[in-house]
């Protein structure tokens, strides 16, 4: 029997194959069953050191349709940060106040230290450029809808995969499916060689290209990221990079792809993909933005101990 | 008593099969300039396992298992031999621990461990080649990143 009571959830990496399925399970029913008060006198802590309007909003969102409580900050300005109190002390002052914790944070690792400084269960937001888990489960939850399971999917990443950290996790949460996996990025984006050793060592068939035209024909799933110009020193490169990963009707119109590919991106995009993509089958990215409430209350609810 | 390319010592420890491009890196690790007993290093001797290796011998000194921990990363094949009256009395080799604290730093100048007051920890996920995984930012690092402190 499996249970996520008081579970952190900070890494894909800490998550087993049964864990995913049955958080996807329970998504399902979240879905639709629609608010409740199961989470009626518990207290939500959404501590965002980092401004993100969308994963915050989606947490409280999340919490309130359950019957629960926000309390939190989104800016460093109103915080004992800025007097210098160190995040363990911060975290540990605040585990009194609360049930759970969702923390955001701008330093890699941060949600593992405070996973480790607190006895609540915590959940990372996402932590500088490390990861977020919550967004790989949200896209899972989407995979699985669309594609009716995970089992031995194609799947191909487009854009931006040295600091598009939605695509690594996703990537280590999709290996545990027999994932065939294709990384689609100019070579100044390349996914970093520490993932593909993960991958390597769970036995994963990986391909890296640098264009999509030469694999299209192969995928089940398209996972598009963004392609940030603050990333590039030099701005021809970004112009150069920028026009090859944009997406539109046009381009899948004139590329070799199966009829029932689907494309999914984190959002927000800038312009690696037209609107005029949105109107196709192709496109499930807001279906997949939606999947947000229903997954995020599965993470609360779970690890809350609500639903055993 | 038996003749050595580096001469022998009568009380002490001898580090030994340490791959030759380690052999000041090791001899680091033991602040070996702040030691006022003898001390003999050889470097480049031929070796029939690595091919060329360094070694090291120091008299009166025992190392303390973090000086092991420390030389198996950087290390891997090196054997500790110690020296009692001339002769070898114990002899291990080196063991790569399967997490390390405290005196590494980890190399992604954003991770928390770098900015905050905690002890650096990490995972080892393959001893040989070397890789280890930050337990906070969770990025590899090899024998290259590897920085000692
Ligand atoms: N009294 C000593 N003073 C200095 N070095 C010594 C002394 N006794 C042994 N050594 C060195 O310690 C190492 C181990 O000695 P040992 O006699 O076990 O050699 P070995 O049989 O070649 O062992 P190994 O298989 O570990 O190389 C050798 O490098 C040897 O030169
Ligand atoms: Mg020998
Ligand atoms: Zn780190």
């Amino acid at each position: 029997m499996i249970s996520l009571k008081n579970k952190d959830i900070i890494s894909i990496l800490d998550v087993t194959k049964e864990e995913i399925l049955y958080i996807l399970d329970i998504s399902k029913r979240m879905e639709e069953e629609g608010s409740s008060d199961i989470l009626k006198g518990k207290v939500l802590a959404n501590l965002f050191f980092e401004p993100s309007t969308r994963t915050r909003l989606s947490f409280e969102t999340a919490m309130k349709r359950l019957g629960g409580q926000v309390v939190g900050f989104d800016e460093l300005g109103t915080t004992s940060t800025v007097k210098g109190e160190s995040l363990r002390d911060s975290v540990k002052i605040i585990e009194g106040y609360c049930d759970i914790i969702v923390l955001r944070h701008f330093l890699e690792g941060a949600s593992r230290l405070t996973a480790d400084s607190v006895s609540i269960p915590v959940i990372n937001g996402g932590d500088g450029a490390s990861q977020h888990p919550t967004q790989t489960f949200v896209d899972l939850y989407t995979i699985k809808k669309v594609k009716g399971g995970l089992e031995n999917l194609s799947i191909g990443f487009l854009g931006d995969l040295k600091y598009g950290r939605t695509s690594h996790s996703l990537a280590y949460a999709m290996s545990n499916f027999g994932a065939e996996m294709y990384f689609i990025s100019p070579p100044s984006l390349r996914i970093p060689k520490d993932y593909l050793e993960e991958l390597e060592s769970r036995n994963v068939t990986y391909h890296e290209v640098e264009s999509l035209d030469e694999v299209s024909s192969k995928l089940d799933i398209l996972y598009c990221t963004r392609i940030q110009k603050e990333r590039f020193s030099d701005p021809v490169e970004y112009e150069k990079v920028r026009g090859v990963y944009k997406l539109s009707k046009f381009v899948m119109d004139e590329l070799d792809v199966k009829d029932d590919l689907k494309i999914l991106h984190p959002l927000p995009r800038v312009d690696e993909m037209d609107e005029s993509l949105d109107d196709t089958s192709y496109a499930v990215y807001f279906q997949q933005a939606h999947s947000g409430i229903p997954v995020r209350e599965t993470l609360l609810a779970t690890v809350l101990g609500a639903i055993q | 008593m038996k003749k050595y390319e580096v001469s022998a010592i009568k009380e002490g420890t001898v580090i030994d099969q340490i791959a030759s491009r380690s052999t000041f890196k090791v001899a680091n690790i033991l602040n070996i300039q702040g030691i006022d007993q003898v001390v003999l290093i050889g470097y480049n001797l031929s070796s029939k396992k690595l091919g060329s290796k360094g070694i090291i011998k120091i008299e009166g000194k025992l190392l303390t298992q973090e000086e092991v921990n420390k030389i198996s990363l950087i290390a891997p094949d090196a054997t500790v031999n110690i020296i009692k009256d001339s002769e070898v009395v114990e002899k291990f080799k080196v063991a790569i621990p399967d997490s390390i604290e405290e005196f590494l730093k980890c190399f992604n100048p954003n991770c928390v461990s770098n900015h905050q007051n905690v002890q650096s920890r990490f995972h080892v996920i393959n001893k040989n080649p070397i890789r280890i995984r930050c337990h906070y930012c969770e990025r590899h690092m090899g024998e290259d990143d590897i920085e000692l402190v």
